[in-house]
């Protein structure tokens, strides 16, 4: 089985977001570098998959040389072959996906693996989108991925419960917090990801349709009333939030 | 210039969400002098569609067949890009929920269009079209534009405000799906439902629990109180990650995004990834011993005291208020 998994270097979710010089990102100074956590789960679900079927598995991601540290990771994780598309120019979603399903169809890929969404700009489109340009099925948020013979079985989660939807391969999966419990890199993980290379790919030139006019931070909220240090406070509590808040 | 919403159903009921997307379009089109389409798909929705008039809809596109009873990814997104295409629409709405956020991708590829996703506001300046969109989980907003022909949008619910009573009953059309087997490829099953529970994202009210319950047995205080008040309960990442809560609770940069009316926070300190999730609420409650804790900075009232005395004088006096 051809297992490609795309992540993505982002700030960690600790991070105190500032708004940088341009006026439209953010300030990167003295912010800590992840692996997007939801690419986690995507990697370890592609370590699994290449444990039962057989097969390799190769990340991508794009972006500048920041971005190899994650890859680094995904190697010492145990995934195979590493690619960064090297590309430093903002891209919208459509961009990224344009980039990334260039070269995942010369990859052939049975399964093309996604975190759900990006933790830094929370679009969540990348994965269908790529699906949507190779023409192959697409489930998203899934919290459980069963693959036999060619058929494919998902659970993904929506409002209130499970969806299980049928599918086959070639498809691609992004993944969803409770698919798996991610793998720690073990030390012969790590060791090893040192010697394997990293393979450099020049990107699809983007052609943005989205672009950034202005970021901003949202009106701080200030902080209200205490109103008590008990439980003799619950009546007051509820006269405001029916009165003042009108809400119940 | 048109307009195209998405208005969501599952078992022929339309979701909240979809009279707020044909508000909004609505609302996008008379200040720019548009006409609104909705398009609906299923099997049997033609006996709901017309009430989408009373929220701006000018005519609701009814396409049915018995094999779009469950939701399909690849039917539903060519069926959308179908009518999109046929319509000519300039701008085509879809809520950001599971459905709107799994199809809205495909269709603006389908389609050649920039996608904005999970907005929280729309607006014209000089005859452009800007949305605004939370980043980092809230903790930044950017203004987008796009230089796409066709333009597509996921809405965030609970943000944009459904307002009915604007129109008549819209004019249905049925729209045959000319698709093939091969768009069928992906299929639902079957739903495996949480027994009638409420989801966080979906929610007016949520009661959310932290570390400061002490133990996944004390939980049973927030489900009372959630109960009683009609509320989602949510979690913060610490207890979902000490497994006492299932993931689909979590509230936050890892978990859920939330605009509820009402978030009330119970033994969460609030660090940071859990505050960028929940500070757009419109009002938030916070009860905490640690009258330092961060969460006292976004909430607009706070009890500081024992959640263990104050959460079950609130059920109770919230069933006394409620008459339930």
């Amino acid at each position: 089985m051809k297992i490609v998994v795309c992540v993505n270097h982002v700030p960690d979710s600790e991070t105190k977001v500032k708004v940088g010089p341009d006026g439209k990102s953010i300030d990167r100074t003295g912010v800590n570098f992840i692996i997007n956590p939801y690419d986690e789960f995507a990697v370890e679900e592609a370590l699994r998959l290449k444990e039962k079927h057989g097969g390799d598995v190769t990340s991508i991601s794009l972006g500048g040389d920041s971005h190899k540290e994650t890859l680094r990771k995904t190697l010492a994780m145990g995934v195979d072959k590493a690619v960064l598309i090297k590309d430093e120019t903002p891209r919208d979603t459509f961009s990224v996906a344009r980039a990334l399903a260039d070269h995942a169809k010369e990859l052939q890929a049975d399964v093309i693996l996604f975190g759900k969404q990006s933790i830094d700009s929370d679009d969540g489109a990348v994965g269908p989108m790529v699906a949507e340009m190779l023409g192959i099925p697409s489930v998203t948020t899934v919290v459980k991925l069963e693959i036999e013979d060619g058929a494919v079985l998902a659970e993904r989660e929506i409002e209130g419960g499970h969806e299980h939807v049928e599918t086959r391969l070639p498809v691609v999966v992004t993944a969803q917090k409770g698919l798996n419990d991610p793998r720690y890199p073990s030390l012969k993980g790590i060791m090893a990801a040192k010697s394997k290379p990293i393979e450099e790919r020049q990107p699809t030139p983007a052609a943005n349709k989205v672009e950034v006019v202005a970021m901003h931070k949202p009106d701080a909220k200030s902080a209200g009333k205490i109103i008590g240090t008990d439980a003799t406070a619950v009546p007051e509590l509820l006269r405001l939030l029916h009165e003042e808040a009108k809400i119940l | 210039m048109k307009i195209l919403a998405f208005a969501e159903q599952r078992d022929n009921k339309f979701k909240k969400t979809a009279f707020e997307i044909v508000t909004a379009a609505k609302q996008l089109a008379e200040s720019s002098g548009s006409e609104v389409v909705s398009v609906v798909i299923g099997d049997g929705v033609k006996a709901i569609v017309a009430s989408l008039g009373h929220y701006g809809a000018a005519r609701v596109i009814a396409v049915e067949d018995p094999k779009l009873s469950q939701y399909s990814t690849t039917a539903y997104a060519a069926i959308v890009s179908d009518v999109a295409k046929k319509e000519g629409a300039d701008v085509v709405l879809f809520p950001a929920t599971a459905m709107g956020k799994d199809l809205a991708p495909r269709v603006a590829v389908k389609l050649n269009a920039g996608l904005a996703a999970d907005c929280t506001a729309l607006r014209w300046e000089n005859s452009e079209l800007l949305a605004t969109r939370p980043v980092y989980a809230g903790k930044a907003l950017t203004d987008v534009r796009m230089s796409s022909k066709c333009k597509v949008f996921t809405l965030r619910p609970n943000v944009f405000t459904a307002i009915g009573g604007s129109g008549g009953a819209a004019v249905v059309e049925e729209y045959a799906a000319h698709i093939g087997d091969g768009e069928y490829s992906t299929r639902v099953k079957e739903i495996a439902q949480s027994s009638g529970k409420l989801d966080v994202a979906e929610a007016d009210i949520i009661v959310s629990g932290g570390r400061g319950l002490k133990g996944p047995e004390h939980f049973k205080l927030i489900e009372e109180l959630a109960a009683v008040l009609g509320a989602a309960v949510g979690a913060s990442r610490a207890v979902v990650d000490a497994g006492w809560r299932p993931h689909d609770e979590q509230v936050g940069q890892t978990g859920k995004t939330v605009s509820p009316s009402l978030y009330i926070a119970v033994g969460i300190s609030g660090a940071i990834q859990h505050l960028a999730g929940m500070s757009s609420s419109k009002y938030i409650v916070a009860i905490n011993k640690d009258k330092d804790a961060p969460i006292f900075q976004v909430a607009d009232y706070g009890i500081v005291g024992d959640a263990f005395e104050i959460v079950p004088a609130l059920t109770q006096e919230a069933r006394k208020l409620l008459g339930k």
